[in-house]
């Protein structure tokens, strides 16, 4: 037997045996939560849901619905990624996505009618997030399916961690409350000057882009 | 007339789809490093904006609304089929993508060429989608309907116009390390929402 055949098997050895969480997949998992995150370095997914962080609560509910959707698409995707012949494989990819994200959609309107109407289209455009047909089109299609479905955690945690934040500020400073608790008026500070221009769109901009600056200077990151 | 002017303005000023909504904010950032291929990329959407929205306003009068087939038969007026809203949008989108860049490529090379690589991407730009998805929120009827998806058109054109050319002068400022690229970008984008927050109120 020659030492490459020898190699072989034991690359097939070392795979068959690689724990649940090994290292390499602990890197899958961890990377995309900051060194690698979706948002604040790849740019993508700002699209669509910055527009549901004026409140924490639907912000909470995009951000789970989110993870739904991009996990079983990850999942869905990499089992049939055999079979997609690969000049229709967006549009392959774009049906189970949409078809995922219209069982949030009836999901929500049959369970939770009142944040149905708060998320109103912003629901369907989880179609669109760029960071799901983004973790598709460069994981799922050439991984195995346990690996994609952590792919797939790690980038949309990643993604919720960040909106997550950026609504938090947004209702505190806005409206002055966290997850409508009025928490200025119950340690006794009533005269909060609340303000509007967070509640407006343009303080999403300007918290996402501080939250960006922060995290970069923290990993050391530059874009040239 | 008017009403119709009207909406063009205010879908492309007060409601602008990046600025108000956040939507086509991927492919507003990513490519607005250039006045170059911003351009390009402005014109196609406003080509597919202005086409996709009439077309699925079309879809859903005549296909998907509870009642909509009643035109093929009688017995078909009780059917409700908005449930399939999204994914029929999305079809017709991504197709709608798909023939104008088999289109363009066979007559024009030298628009294919400025914009070729431009269509694909657009087919998951969520301003498209947003722009049908809010069409059948705010009921307009088909004349409004392509006032609303011209004017959301034009209003991201003039936006990742603007910001490319910032962006072109922008090379040659010093920047703080982390604040570089994305961070800087999103501040920008910010102040200029604030200035097209001055044209509220304006019609004509």
């Amino acid at each position: 037997m020659s030492t490459t055949e020898l190699k072989e098997k034991e690359v097939i050895i070392t795979k068959k045996s690689e724990s649940l969480l090994s290292k390499r997949r602990k890197k899958i998992l961890i990377d995309p939560l900051d060194d690698n995150n979706p948002v604040s370095i790849q740019v993508l997914g700002i699209c669509s849901a910055l527009a549901v962080t004026i409140k924490l609560e639907p912000t909470i509910v995009m951000s789970l619905s989110v993870v739904f959707v991009m996990i079983f698409s990850s999942l869905l995707t990499s089992l049939v990624r055999d079979y997609i012949p690969s000049r229709v494989r967006i549009i392959v990819q774009l049906a189970i996505i949409a078809s995922l994200v219209t069982l949030v959609s009836e999901f929500l309107q049959a369970f939770n009618y009142e944040m149905y109407k708060v998320l109103g289209a912003f629901v369907g455009l989880i179609i669109t997030n760029c960071i799901i047909l983004g973790r598709l089109e460069a994981y799922a299609m050439g991984n195995k399916p346990y690996d994609s479905v952590l792919d797939a955690l790690g980038s949309s945690v990643g993604y919720a961690w960040i909106i997550l934040t950026v609504a938090f500020f947004r209702e505190l400073l806005g409206s002055g409350s966290v997850l409508g608790f009025k928490v200025f008026e119950m340690i006794g500070w009533t005269s909060f000057p609340t303000n509007g221009l967070f509640v407006d769109s343009i303080g999403a901009f300007i918290i996402l882009g501080i939250l960006i600056w922060i995290q970069r200077t923290n990993n050391g990151y530059i874009e040239n | 007339m008017t009403d119709l002017i009207n909406l063009i303005i205010k879908s492309a000023f007060m409601d602008n789809m990046v600025f108000a909504y956040f939507l086509g904010m991927c492919s507003f950032l990513a490519v607005s490093k250039k006045v170059s291929t911003a351009n390009g990329l402005g014109l196609a959407v406003i080509f597919v904006l202005t086409c996709t929205a009439p077309l699925n306003w079309l879809i859903q009068k005549h296909i998907l609304e509870e009642g909509a087939l009643a035109w093929i038969s009688p017995k078909f007026s009780a059917i409700d089929l908005t449930f399939l809203q999204l994914l029929m949008f999305i079809a017709v989108i991504a197709s709608f993508v798909q023939l104008v860049e088999m289109i363009i490529e066979k007559f024009s090379p030298v628009l294919y060429g400025s914009l070729g690589i431009f269509l694909p991407l657009i087919a998951v730009n969520c301003s498209i989608l947003g722009g049908s998805l809010f069409m059948v929120q705010r009921d307009f009827n088909l004349s409004e309907a392509t006032a609303f998806g011209f004017g959301s058109g034009f209003g991201f054109y003039l936006a990742i116009i603007a910001l490319a050319a910032i962006r072109e002068k922008l090379k040659y400022s010093h920047v703080p390390n982390g604040l570089k690229g994305l961070g800087i970008t999103m501040l920008i984008t910010g102040l200029m929402g604030l200035a097209f927050k001055t044209f509220i109120g304006m019609t004509l």
